[in-house]
């Protein structure tokens, strides 16, 4: 069992103590603790349970790579599952529970699977479950889900708080190892603005644990020079608690802080999100020890090599009182001298070489530790804990030659260069026979927007594993001059790649060798891949879920695909690897999303009367980024009562629209004419100037996409009104043309949309009301419709337009944006006694459709032309060109059978259903029934007192009197007749006072 | 995550500064041309796996429009150039053919 | 080839032996010198027109062709979404066809797909986008295609972890598939590939075609690296791809490359049993067998062939979602990847002969090709056997130069 070493452990701190819990259980652990070390230090081995099989689970790692050791931590709005407990700092008061097992870690029903592994190989899902057909549905899709998944849903709404930063930099350096450091003093002497990051809370990586020198002192203390050499230079960043998450096209470096992960609560932002534009990148990002491949080497305490040596160092933490060492390569007995330092017993190092003769494995022997070469472990005894080893050589089939009592194995493969960040954007690899490794292929790096390398590996992220070779790259690559910093260690003998053990082993071993851990894949399930032809890395990889799991395959990947590749007789180049994607370890998904939420998610834009809206009862609709008065509800009132008073109140009295958000854009110059004429369906040249005119925009495909009122302001400016929605989207489409079509026209626009508060007043007491504010002639004889007059309106600097989209006399009265509320609430107060009130959106909508007038987005899809809308005569004959007209002779748009727009009406008065479609005899050839025609707008009409819609028919403006049957919910029929669309005061008599 | 330089403003614009707008030296066909030109003009597209010459927008910056060559398979950007250019500038077409000896030209 | 088939009594077999008896799921053959029919491209939609081609029209001198390695396109690279609740005619025709194949999938190729028809929903946020949804059930229903209108409360009840009041964009509503749902993207792309190499169709992987050889405005073969292979006729099924592959044959598509992205989260247990799209915020969720919340959003604006996007959509994709549902926030994203989309000019696929005779394209499945994989490949065959197909009628490459698009974009949806 693992426990805390009474003295120990270089990053603790015993003086300040910690207490957490774990599943309820109150543990102590210190200062300067991960969850790991403080869960292994207090006893707790067994930390989880496997995905599939829900068989035991322990620390087996020390950092990123950890497959297992995944808790619960926090509760409520701070609750988070699957938080590795290996980069997890311990602090006050932590709760962490334990995943994936029902009803508690000790005893978990799920374990059945586990007793019937056998039958459920890989992809046994693939191969049943199909009959009864309804049975995956309603029977096995239910079990297979209520397995699924590790941690807990988060249930509350999130407490904390994110943020996004910006940098640039000449240079990036991944990873605060000696490696890096060696990279930034050089890059950072050179004078380059660096960056220097480091996942974790420390700097030093692996050197300061194994005991290197660095010219001449103890590897820590030249790491605590070094970066305060480094802090002290203004030139360099240094930022630890973060890492590089992925690295995109030219040279865009997102990086994760976690700045109080280890604080929580403490007011700061949890993460932040850093998107960091480098110059260059340079991995310093070190490597991943490798497992061995044995029967029951997923028992809790079976670990990593050098994740003993990390407990042992680092946190004065024993994984065991005796451990047994496994391993391939020398430098797994570094392990066996820091336990013997500790004072605990290694009953055996058990090296599967032939031999073992290098300077450590002599150092070892020399401490009257028994090394058996040419050995392997043939499996692991225990169930929960490990209780023991059954020896084999590792050249045969597994038969026990002795059997090792012990508490902890500790295992070494090999090591994995850390090439993530050097693979994202499409940096090659190449396979190392001697180190049994893929390393970055420098001939084939990740390339920036000039075409050239924008990655460097160095150390042993590039391959290295000695530390003068890593010192030497580190300081070379890094455009370093002079001699880079020397180091001395113990030299290594040659590995030897070992990816079964034993050599021999039969199914009944190789289904008990985990590759995976988490997701419980096994030896024998890549070999089954391999053997039904899932041949590829990939096929290998989906079919098994090899490498899938939350740790995405950092030690599981190598020696799955050197199983595989063994298994297809190929060599490892030729199986390559499955594509490396970011993030390198899982990122939250708040700091992704950053500050933006809530009120703040999107941009609200908000027009000079939106306060007073808001404190008026504003029903509010979004549209675009605007938000609009739909109604304004009085206390008592429903919205549709609401929006039948505002209409009934606007079509006898007067009412107030506020219009600001409709686009407004100048376009000036001499040949603006000429410009408009090509971008509007009409004729916008002839328009003299003080006129008015309702103009159709369509795209270049035909399709009509917008629609406003245009006013010719002087004799080169005209003033183009646009919907809502389009302001911004037609300008950008003026501008398209203007530069990138017709760059010789001298025109100049200008979205002016919010330089203007616009009111629309419209009603029979319009005129009286703008009279009663005065200081302007609006006289009929004075003031034509379609015409525009500027002045002082009741003291306000204004520009009236008379023209109107509710059948009423109404004028649109334009004022400086500034003005617009003090306006608004002019008119309100000088038409008290003439029955003014405001309206909304919905009222507009209503009073539009009485008058047949069409609403684009509503009428309008995208697949309509002003055709199909009887809008020939806003279409010139006189022109030979304009936007879309070459678009609109092609075949299907002058089909005569095209759908145009009708007024329904339904036969009982109803409304009809919007969106409902016009029924037709028969079906296609596709079996679907015949359609001639649909609903684009309907309404209750309170000035009519029924339901009035308009609609697209096939041929419709042909059939008028026909009667139509709309198809609408639960078999019912609806029956409209086709009408003329001009439901009300078809003579314009009311707005032509 | 690209980065452009506007020829304009000289800025080297993030990508979440600009709007994409497709293929660049497209002729216009309008009244009076056949269905063939006029569909080739609106929908058929070079789209090539390697160089490509597009329209982008400075939209959150200057607000012009520019061209660009870039390589479609590596991202990488040859250049930049305004928008009212008939065809790609010489020096930029040598570029690329250095840099892409097989390179098929722009048309 | 005849098979051994898949069943529970199967593995209790195989398990005696330490599963040392399974056969292969497809072999790895030489392609021959000529074949009937060749399909370039063994992903989802290629492999499902050659197993229609065989077992609809008994044509089985076929090879499917593949570059890389089988599904490993975008029907390895999909979010696994199936619906048939389009607006347009003749895509309600074709994706409720294959919505509808999927629904017996697992039987007929006696691989299990796990379609889960789970039920989606199309979250109306703003007005516009509710009366874009009505109108789609209104058209749905005389399609043949089954969805309904749901209000907020029974969206909340569908899924709990929703937040129905959000600030800026509260949920309306939803238009309501209930046998639409997802399947395992890769099985279906293996189911296929088995059933076809059952019926003596060659599955040839790491191949790579270098042209494509035409006489008299005849196709004639196609020269890969593993050498010339003649046929009658050759179906186009490359996704991404298939500009290139039309240049190679002599002719040109309204086609551009995009990347699309998705992502996943870490694992949790089941928190939500459908699928949900909200297309106002551009995003889509839906949570795998394993327990990772799937997400998918929006593609990149440029021409793009590397199957890497840009990371602001991916975070504009998770702030939507987050809005809509909060405890996202607590998850952590596990993968995130690429895929790279054809678009057409409308959105809408094409499915069509070619100025080549006996040369047939299907491609511009956009962001919506996973679900449609069954339907496509069942209309191709017979486009391809026949030389017509009502189910592909509509989708002719010649539409746009008469402007007859199919535009789904129009029920403020966006085609995933």
């Amino acid at each position: 069992m693992s426990t805390r070493l009474s003295k120990g452990g270089r990053l603790i701190d015993r003086t300040k103590p910690l207490s957490f819990t774990f599943n309820g259980r109150r543990m102590k652990g210190y200062h300067g603790d991960t969850l790991a070390s403080a869960l292994l230090g207090a006893g707790q081995t067994m930390v989880g349970r496997s995905f599939k099989y829900h068989r035991p689970r322990g620390v087996m790692a020390s950092g990123a790579e950890e497959p297992n050791a995944l808790v619960g931590l926090g509760q409520g709005g701070r609750f988070e599952p699957n938080q590795r407990t290996t980069t997890t700092e311990l602090f006050e008061g932590a709760e962490t529970i334990s995943q994936n097992h029902w009803p508690s870690l000790e005893f978990d029903i799920g374990a059945i699977n586990n007793k019937v592994a056998r039958f459920l190989p890989a992809g046994f899902y693939y191969k049943t479950f199909m009959f009864p057909r309804f049975a995956w549905k309603h029977v096995f899709e239910p079990i297979v889900r209520q397995s699924a998944g590790l941690g807990k849903v988060p249930q509350h709404r999130d407490e904390d708080r994110y943020e996004y930063a910006y940098a640039f930099a000449d240079v990036v350096i991944v990873g605060g190892g000696i490696a890096g450091i060696a990279s930034a003093l050089a890059a950072g002497r050179a004078g380059k603005r660096v960056w220097l990051i480091e996942q974790s809370a420390h700097w030093g990586g692996r050197a300061v644990v194994d005991g290197v020198q660095i010219d001449g002192q103890d590897a820590g203390d030249w790491v605590k020079n070094a970066i305060e050499t480094l802090g002290k230079m203004a030139n360099v960043t240094l930022r630890g608690r973060t890492m590089a998450a992925g690295l995109y096209d030219h040279g865009y470096l997102l990086a994760y802080e976690r700045i109080a992960d280890h604080t929580p609560g403490d007011g700061r932002p949890r993460h932040r999100l850093w998107r960091i534009r480098a110059g260059h990148v340079v991995t310093a990002t070190g490597a991943i020890e490798r497992p061995l491949s044995f029967a029951g080497n997923d028992i809790p305490g079976v670990m990593l090599a050098s994740a003993v040596r990390d407990y042992v160092v680092n946190w004065g933490v024993s994984p065991g009182d005796r451990t047994v060492i496994v391993t391939n390569s020398d430098d797994a007995y570094r392990t066996a001298l820091a336990l013997l330092d500790a004072g605990l017993v290694v009953p055996a190092v058990i090296d599967a070489r032939p031999e073992a003769k290098g300077e450590l494995p002599e150092a070892v022997r020399a401490r009257g530790v028994r090394v058996l070469a040419g050995h392997g472990i043939a499996k692991v005894k225990g169930g929960k804990e490990v209780t023991g080893v059954s020896v084999c050589i590792q050249a045969g089939e597994g038969a026990e030659i002795e059997s090792i009592a012990c508490d902890a194995v500790a295992m070494s493969g090999g090591w994995s260069p850390v090439v993530h960040l050097w693979s994202h954007c499409g940096g090659k690899l190449l396979w190392d026979e001697a180190q049994a490794m893929f390393r970055p292929d420098p001939k084939r790096p990740a390339t920036g927007d000039d075409g050239a390398a924008m990655v460097t590996a160095v150390g042993a992220a590039n391959g290295i594993l000695t530390p003068h070779e890593i010192l030497a790259d580190a300081h070379r690559a890094a455009g370093g001059t002079g001699t880079a910093p020397g180091a001395v260690a113990a030299v290594e003998a040659p590995m030897q790649p070992v990816w079964i053990m034993p050599q021999g082993a039969g199914p009944a071993l190789r289904m008990k060798m985990w590759l995976d851990p988490q997701n419980d894949v096994k030896v024998s399930d890549v070999q089954l891949a391999a053997r039904e032809g899932y041949e590829s890395v990939e096929h290998t990889k989906r079919y098994t879920t090899l490498g899938m799991a939350t740790d995405q395959g950092k030690i599981s990947n190598i020696n799955g695909l050197a199983v595989l590749s063994d298994a297809l007789s190929q060599a490892i180049p030729a199986t390559g690897t499955t594509t490396f994607r970011p993030p390198y370890t899982p990122i939250s998904m708040g700091a992704i999303a950053g500050e933006a939420r809530g009120e703040i998610f999107q941009p609200l834009r908000r027009t000079p009367m939106h306060g007073w809206h808001e404190t008026h009862g504003a029903h509010w609709e979004p549209v675009g980024q605007w938000r609009r008065a739909y109604c304004y509800l009085r206390s008592g009132e429903g919205v549709h009562d609401a929006v039948n008073r505002e209409i009934r109140n606007t079509r006898n009295a007067v009412g107030l629209l506020d219009a600001s958000t409709l686009g407004k854009i100048i376009v000036k110059g001499p040949d603006a004419g000429r410009f408009l004429d090509m971008l509007y369906t009409n004729l916008m040249s002839t328009l003299p100037v003080g006129k008015c005119r309702y103009g159709l925009m369509c795209t270049e495909n035909g399709f009509l996409s917008d629609d406003g009122v245009v006013v010719r302001l002087t004799e080169d400016t005209w003033l183009c009104h646009t919907t809502t929605g389009g302001a911004e989207r037609i300008h950008g489409w003026m501008e398209d043309w203007l530069q990138c079509e017709w760059w010789d026209w001298k025109v100049y626009t200008a979205n002016v949309t919010e330089e203007y508060a616009q009111v629309a007043v419209a009603g029979p007491n319009a005129r009286k009301l703008l009279e009663k504010l005065g200081g302007m002639d609006v006289s009929k004889e004075a003031f034509p419709a379609m015409e525009w007059r500027e002045g002082t309106l009741g003291g306000f600097r204004a520009r009236i337009y008379r023209i109107s989209f509710s059948g009423e006399l109404s004028y649109e009265v334009a004022v400086p944006a500034s003005e617009g509320l003090a306006f608004w609430e002019a008119l309100l107060k000088a038409g008290e006694a003439l029955g003014v009130m405001p309206y909304g959106t919905e009222a507009m909508h209503i009073m539009r459709a009485e008058k047949g007038f069409i609403m684009i987005g509503d009428e309008t899809d995208g697949t309509v032309i002003p055709q199909d809308l009887n809008l020939q005569w806003a279409i010139s004959k006189k022109k030979d060109d304009y936007l879309g007209k070459r678009a609109q002779e092609r075949k299907h748009m002058v089909d005569p059978d095209r759908w145009k727009l009708v007024g329904l009406e339904t036969l009982d008065g109803s409304v009809i259903p919007d969106g409902a479609y016009a029924a037709a005899e028969g079906v296609n050839a596709n079996g679907q029934r015949n359609m001639q025609g649909r609903v684009t707008s309907t309404y209750f009409s309170p000035t009519l007192g029924k339901g009035i819609a308009m609609g697209l028919v096939k041929r419709g403006p042909d059939r008028m009197g026909e009667v139509l049957d709309f198809p609408v919910d639960n078999g019912k029929v609806v029956k409209a007749r086709i009408v003329d669309p001009v439901f009300f005061d078809k003579d314009g008599e009311k707005q032509n006072v | 995550m690209l980065t452009l330089e506007c020829p304009y403003c000289g800025v080297k614009a993030e990508e979440t500064e600009l709007t994409a707008g497709g293929e660049a030296h497209l002729k216009r066909y309008g009244p009076g041309s056949s269905d063939e030109d006029f569909e080739s003009y609106l929908f058929v597209r070079k789209n090539p796996k390697g160089v490509h010459f597009e329209r982008w927008r400075h939209a959150y910056g200057c607000g012009k429009w520019f061209l660009a060559a870039r390589c479609t398979a590596t991202l990488e950007v040859f250049g930049t150039y305004p928008a009212q250019s008939k065809e790609p500038p010489a020096e930029l077409q040598a570029k690329i053919r250095a840099k892409r000896p097989n390179w098929e030209g722009y048309r | 080839m005849g098979l051994k088939r898949y069943s529970v009594f199967a593995i209790v077999r195989e398990a005696m032996s330490y599963h040392q008896g399974w056969e292969r799921a497809w072999p790895w053959p030489k392609p021959k010198r000529k074949y009937d029919v060749v399909i370039v491209g063994a992903g989802g939609h290629g492999l499902a027109t050659a197993y229609y081609l065989g077992k609809n029209f008994g044509i089985t001198n076929v090879a499917i062709i593949e570059k890389g390695w089988l599904g490993g396109g975008n029907t390895g690279r999909n979010t696994t979404i199936i619906r048939s609740n389009y607006l347009q005619d003749p895509s309600a025709a074709i994706y409720e066809k294959a919505r509808s194949l999927y629904e017996t999938m697992s039987q007929d190729l006696n691989y299990n797909v796990m379609f889960s028809p789970r039920g989606l929903l199309m979250l109306g946020q703003t007005e516009h986008e509710v009366r874009g949804y009505k109108r789609t059930v209104y058209a749905n229903n005389l399609q043949g295609v089954e969805t309904r209108w749901i209000e907020p409360d029974e969206v909340k009840k569908l899924v709990p972890i929703i937040n129905i009041a959000g600030p800026r964009y509260p949920v309306l509503g939803a238009l309501y598939q209930a046998r639409g749902g997802t399947a395992r993207h890769d099985a279906v792309a293996w189911g296929y590939a088995r059933a076809c190499s059952a019926m003596g169709m060659d599955v040839i992987q790491q191949c790579e075609v270098t042209g494509v050889r035409s006489e008299g405005g005849r196709v004639k073969g196609i020269d890969t690296t593993k050498g010339a292979i003649d046929c009658d006729k050759l179906g186009l099924v490359v996704a991404g791809n298939s500009s290139v592959l039309a240049e190679m044959a002599g002719f040109r598509l309204p086609i551009e490359s995009l990347a699309l992205q998705a992502l996943v989260s870490e694992p949790i247990k089941p928190c939500m049993d459908v699928v949900v799209m909200a297309n106002t915020v551009h995003g889509y969720m839906s949570q795998s067998d394993k327990g990772e919340m799937v997400i998918g959003g929006g593609t990149d604006g440029f021409n793009n062939y590397t199957q890497r996007g840009s990371f602001h959509h991916i975070e504009e994709t998770v702030r939507s979602l987050i809005e809509t549902f909060p405890m996202l926030s607590r998850l952590k994203m596990l993968r995130q990847w690429g895929g790279i989309v054809d678009m057409t000019g409308d959105r809408s696929p094409i499915l069509s002969k070619t100025p080549v005779e006996g040369v047939f394209v299907n491609c511009g499945w956009g962001t919506g090709g996973f679900k449609a994989i069954p339907g496509s490949g069942w209309a191709m065959a017979e486009l391809m056997a026949r030389g017509h197909s009502p189910l592909t009628e509509e989708f002719s490459m010649y539409r746009f130069r008469e402007g007859k698009f199919i535009d789904e974009s129009v029920a403020a949806g966006v085609a995933h």
